[in-house]
């Protein structure tokens, strides 16, 4: 027996290099040269709409899923190079959770937690015992041995958590884990995910295809499209300043305005001579505090209405989004909107305002 | 019930007797020799563990071409075999050659499909666990398939009783044989009523139990 390797070598966690993929020949590509690094102990997510190749991408750090070329390098070691017994024990040390959980369903809770040490020929007694310990772990010792059938979606994943956590591997794939559960069990798995990340010292890659799941556990994030990694970044700068489209749209699903349709078009004419315009300001850096609408209003004779308003959070890091109705000189109000940026503000005026 | 003299409930017995030995001991031959062939089809299938096309085509062709023969063919067509294997050509032992040949090819696909239903991502989560794929047979596929398995056997042994009636062709014996020699050929149709009453609660028995049993497993 290989024993699973715990300790991380210098570098990155996880280092995936010009990965190419692709299921049918002539098809498209589901993976077009995507390179990427984990740091040891981060959270890093993985975003995308189906179909974009995140799924193939996270198969790939454990060889589910042999990349047509690159090189896949964890814990530093080059899993492409691993003969299949070599390969069985460094997946050993790779913890995996499912969107559908994967429990065999005819063994108990304590059985599927077990499976993994079962796999790597640990006596039964020793089995027990590490089963004893993780049950804890993720509140189901009352649960031993109940069957999955009798167990609610989150309890099957804590399950499948544990079950991941059970060969004491420094690195978790998080494979859409939360994608089958409704809105609160989700933010229950998030939690427990991120709080055993912080205990076990673990490096976690999550694929998702909904935003807010980055936004509540992920330290960096990467937006995958058609096989490619198009941006990648601290999840707080990637949804304070979200370069591509795609991306924008993530984003927009977690920072939203909230401005209804049809606002601006309810708002009154801007006298002749000037401008109505709505834009989307976000308060974030050191002077998010600054009375900057005041001061806009006094020193470039603007009227400005707050249409809406809220201060949110991301990764810890406070922030505020506002849509404003500014009116004024054209030149007044790109003026205003030039100082604003200056201090470290993002606005935003071709928003999807209608959505 | 003049006609159940004490020499007529002997027949019964001993034909009871001799189709539980056909049936068991063909079923048994079917499940020892189907499962292997079974877990080889769907561990080389497309999509398997291990596809190998090569050997997977004419497995299945040799699995399907035992099925499509009928039975009452099947066994004439094979009795040098049988007579090989069991040293004759007739009576009940040797009626358990074909009888176990035409289970075991049917035996083999209704295993195949059982093992097929197995759930996709409790094997993939095998593998990134660091299963071997003798592990994944042995501690995935078979233990998750175990009630359609069983579901599968008590199909099997239904059919075999079935085809068991027809192994009287070569001097078989059982319950079926005794049925047409008696109930039809000799114009005793309180025989051939006795004979269709016993095997309908002897089948019926045989699907309780297996559902049951079923029931039993599936945890779900």
């Amino acid at each position: 027996m290989h024993p699973p390797s715990h300790h991380p070598a210098d570098g990155p966690a996880i280092r995936l290099a010009g990965l190419r993929k692709r299921f049918a020949a002539g098809g498209a590509p589901a993976l077009d040269d995507v390179s990427l690094e984990l740091r040891t102990g981060e959270v890093f997510g993985i975003v995308g709409r189906s179909g974009a190749g995140k799924s193939t991408l996270i198969r790939t750090v454990n060889l589910l899923e042999r990349p047509d070329a690159g090189s896949v390098t964890v814990m530093g070691r080059d899993l492409l190079a691993l003969d299949e017994a070599g390969l069985r024990a460094a997946r050993r040390g790779i913890g995996m959770v499912f969107q559908h959980f994967n429990l065999h369903h005819r063994r108990t809770v304590a059985e599927n937690i077990g499976f993994p040490l079962e796999v790597a020929g640990m006596p039964a007694a020793a089995r027990r015992a590490r089963v004893a310990e993780l049950l804890p772990l993720v509140g189901l010792e009352a649960k031993r041995d109940a069957f999955p059938a009798q167990l609610s979606g989150g309890q099957k994943q804590r399950v499948g958590i544990a079950r991941a956590l059970a060969s004491a591997p420094s690195l978790l794939l998080c494979d859409e884990a939360t994608s089958a559960l409704d809105p609160e069990t989700t933010a229950e798995i998030l939690a427990l995910i991120r709080s055993l990340r912080d205990r076990l010292d673990l490096t976690v890659l999550l694929i998702t295809h909904e935003m807010g799941v980055v936004k509540a556990i992920c330290d960096r994030v990467a937006v995958m499209e058609a096989g490619r990694i198009i941006e990648q970044g601290r999840v707080f700068e990637v949804f304070t300043r979200p370069a591509q489209p795609t991306t924008r749209r993530f984003v927009a699903e977690v920072i939203g305005h909230g401005v209804p349709p049809g606002t601006l078009a309810r708002l009154p004419p801007a006298p002749p001579g000037q401008q109505r315009r709505l834009a989307q300001v976000l308060f974030l850096g050191p002077h998010s505090t600054r009375p900057v609408i005041s001061e806009a209003s006094r020193d470039f004779g603007l009227d400005i209405n707050i249409v809406s308003g809220r201060v949110d959070e991301i990764a810890g890091e406070p922030f505020g989004v506002m849509a404003l109705a500014v009116c004024g000189a054209a030149a007044a109000i790109d003026a205003a909107f030039g100082w604003m940026r200056g201090l470290g503000l993002v606005i935003e005026e071709d928003v999807a305002w209608a959505g | 019930m003049g006609w159940l003299t004490p020499t007529m409930q002997d027949l019964l017995l001993d034909a009871f007797w001799e189709t539980l030995v056909m049936v068991g001991a063909s079923a048994a031959i079917a499940v020892a020799v189907g499962l292997p062939l079974a877990l080889l089809l769907q561990v080389t299938g497309r999509g398997g563990l291990r596809p190998l096309p090569w050997l997977n085509r004419p497995l299945g062709l040799l699995v399907n071409a035992a099925r499509s023969t009928p039975f009452i063919i099947l066994m004439v067509a094979i009795v040098p075999f049988t007579r090989l294997v069991a040293g004759t050509s007739i009576g009940t032992g040797a009626a358990i050659v074909p009888l176990a040949l035409a289970a075991t090819a049917f035996l083999a696909r209704l295993f195949e499909n059982a093992l097929r239903e197995v759930d996709a991502g409790v094997v993939e989560a095998a593998r990134a666990m660091g299963a071997s794929r003798w592990q994944i047979v042995t501690k995935v596929l078979v233990p998750e398939a175990l009630p359609g398995l069983i579901a599968a056997v008590t199909v099997a042994l239904v059919s075999l009783v079935g085809f068991s009636a027809m192994a009287g062709a070569i001097g078989g014996g059982g319950l079926g044989d005794l049925g047409i020699r008696f109930g039809y050929q000799r114009f005793m149709p309180e025989v051939m009523a006795t004979v269709v009453l016993i095997l309908i609660v002897f089948v019926q028995g045989l699907q309780s139990l297996g559902d049951w049993l079923v029931r039993r497993l599936s945890h779900r």
